[in-house]
């Protein structure tokens, strides 16, 4: 599903240069849940944003779906992440100004669907995840844990094959934290996406497939929990 | 997608009020101004009561004499004799009709001094207008058959002359010491539309220096009305094949060599000598209308760049949203045709209420009668007119905001 190979990400200013990513090379099969943990700073989300094509690498390949991501124009790149990636957010990144519906409908906008068909997938997406009575909420109503149901619910609208979710239980308390990880675990499970979860929750990372550890940039270890 | 950036639009508009006070201020006022300009210029030029057959009419103000020996020249309206002699010749208008420039007269009238403005007409000018008569009935030529002493007024002046209210027409009013039988009373038209605008008009056979002088020059203003507009170039090709034709008058030591006339359309022939006057077809309302579009680009680039200035600012406000709907698919170019036409949007709504100031500004202008029957409106030019200037607008001061928001890097953009 994803193959990367040797990624590198430099961060440079005038003065300083900075190596947030250092010869990286993973392999995360198709319907796979891979964790990543690690200590802050170790590159954990740039290593997201990577996979997610919202950053682009130093050097290195990015190889989604057996298609490389180089020399991508702005159009194709975003044609590619709508159909292909949804995105989970430790701050939820809702949009406060729209309601529920119109948050989840959002990736919808960017393809060819009709305003009703938006909807009812919408819909259907707030239903798995128990929020269809929350449709005409605003973000603001919410609690913590509604908001990231609500911004699962987003991810998944557009029924992407890959979900990349950066530490999607991180502001919410166990309680919370354990339904939103039973959601992704039910979305591996039944509809066989691919999810790559950052987190810090080593009880967490211990229910995916499995745990890979960085440290200063570079990949430590791999742990398969397939068997546990 | 417009559904929702509208919710989007209206939203941050309800989120900051301030922001969205100060901009649709800011748009309102320049709109403001932009429209009353425009129905200005409407009440001026657009054919309204009486002339609404301005679009297939041709107008001359001037003749030009020229003595290219001396440099000398003889400059000014046409005499009875001219147009008689060669426009009211011509075969291809529908008709042809004349009128004096507007004079003032001082005349004592119930009981009070009154100022009037009185132009001599031909019969032609009541046919080729479409005057309302409150009462009466126009000139006709049978009045200049008989050497009828008649005026026709406006209502203004019945008012004044008569008392409100009461009848006018066969009573006798007195103009430069003579005493017309008050034919007809028409509702009256505004003093900007010169050609036709008197509060008394009388048959040209009353004037008291010879109306049918065979000098070019006169006080006369020829209006001829075409069959239809596309006839139009066919009646002033003919006349100016005509031109060159006229024998030229030599007056004492005058000898002119050239003769200058054209009729022209309505703006042309008013512009002539101004600062827009051109070589005719069309040229004036060209250079006219170019001078329009830059003013108008001027007047709304200073509110446009304040504008600029608080969109840019708002790029931090809104990076989160914009990086979302990156990571969720949207490309560059599709964010920079969001944030245009959520300013289009705040543009328009800005028009809007410069419609509503304006046409309330416009109401109290008609009644103040700084122009006496005043007709400014808000009319569907004036409507095109401001949607196409709110786009403008919405476009000058949105794309480039836009276009630096769209390029904003997602992973910036979402940390923000």
């Amino acid at each position: 599903m994803i193959h990367l190979k040797n990624i590198e990400k430099v961060y440079r200013t005038d003065t300083v240069e900075t190596l947030a990513l250092h010869n990286i090379s993973l392999d995360i099969a198709k319907g796979e849940f891979l964790s990543i943990m690690g200590p802050s700073g170790c590159g954990k989300s740039t290593l997201l944003n990577i996979m997610g094509l919202l950053d682009e690498p130093s050097a290195g390949v990015v190889n989604i779906e057996n298609e490389t991501i180089t020399g991508f124009s702005d159009k194709k790149l975003s044609r590619f992440r709508n159909r292909k990636i949804g995105f989970i957010f430790q701050s939820y990144h809702l949009i406060n100004d729209l309601p529920v519906l119109d948050n989840v409908e959002l990736p919808l906008l960017y393809r060819d669907v009709s305003g009703a068909e938006r909807r009812r997938l919408a819909t259907e997406a707030l239903e798995k995840v128990g929020l269809s009575n929350r449709m005409k909420h605003y973000p603001s109503q919410l609690s913590g844990g509604q908001k990231q149901r609500v911004a699962i619910a987003r991810a998944i609208v557009g029924r992407p094959d890959l979900i990349l979710a950066d530490e999607p239980t991180g502001n919410l308390d166990s309680a919370m934290g354990n339904e939103i990880m039973e959601i992704l675990e039910q979305l591996n499970r039944n509809d066989r996406t691919t999810i790559v979860m950052v987190t810090h929750d080593e009880g967490m990372a211990r229910r995916t497939h499995r745990l890979v550890r960085l440290f200063d940039g570079s990949l430590v270890s791999s742990n398969s929990f397939y068997n546990d | 997608m417009f559904k929702n950036y509208l919710k989007i639009t209206l939203a941050v508009m309800r989120r900051r009020k301030f922001f969205t006070f100060i901009s649709l201020f800011g748009i309102s006022i320049t709109l403001t101004i932009l429209i009353v300009l425009t129905a200005f210029y409407e009440h001026m030029f657009a054919g309204k009561y009486p002339e609404v057959y301005r679009d297939r009419s041709l107008f001359s103000t001037m003749i030009e004499e020229t003595d290219t020996s001396t440099g000398g020249m003889r400059r000014g309206p046409m005499s009875i004799y001219f147009i008689k002699k060669y426009i009211s010749t011509l075969k291809t208008p529908e008709k042809v009709g004349f009128s004096s420039s507007p004079n003032t007269v001082n005349t004592y009238g119930n009981g009070k001094k009154l100022k009037l403005y009185y132009k001599y007409t031909d019969a032609n000018f009541w046919e080729i207008l479409s005057f309302e008569f409150l009462e009466g009935k126009p000139i006709t030529q049978q009045h200049f058959d008989n050497n009828e002493a008649v005026a026709v007024i406006n209502d203004e002046t019945r008012d004044d002359y008569f008392g409100k209210g009461v009848s006018a027409t066969g009573k006798t009013i007195e103009i430069n010491g003579q005493n017309l039988r008050v034919i007809g009373v028409v509702r009256g038209s505004p003093i900007t539309r010169m050609m036709v605008s008197a509060d008394v008009y009388m048959p040209y056979h009353l004037q008291k220096v010879d109306p049918l002088t065979t000098s070019f020059n006169g006080a006369y203003q020829p209006i001829i009305l075409a069959k239809n507009e596309r006839d139009l170039p066919l009646v002033q090709a003919e006349f100016n094949e005509v031109v060159p034709r006229i024998p030229l008058q030599q007056d004492g030591d005058f000898k002119p060599h050239v003769l200058n006339a054209k009729l022209e359309l309505y703006f042309e022939s008013f512009m002539m000598s101004g600062p827009f006057g051109g070589s005719g077809n069309g040229e004036a309302q060209r250079r006219f209308y170019i001078f329009a579009t830059l003013f108008a680009l001027f007047f709304m680039s200073l509110p446009a760049i304040n504008l600029v200035n608080i969109n840019v600012s708002r790029i931090l406000e809104r990076s989160s949203e914009i990086g979302i709907r990156k990571a969720f698919g949207a490309s560059s170019k599709t964010l920079v045709y969001q944030f245009v036409l959520e300013n289009i949007l705040l543009t328009l709504m800005g028009g809007a209420l410069a419609l509503i100031i304006a046409a309330v500004f416009l109401w109290w202008f008609n009644a103040s009668h700084f122009i006496d029957y005043a007709d400014l409106a808000i009319n569907w030019t004036v409507v095109i007119v401001t949607i196409a200037l709110s786009l403008v607008f919405g476009l000058m001061s949105g794309v480039f905001p836009a276009w630096r928001m769209s390029k904003l890097p997602i992973v910036e953009a979402l940390r923000a």
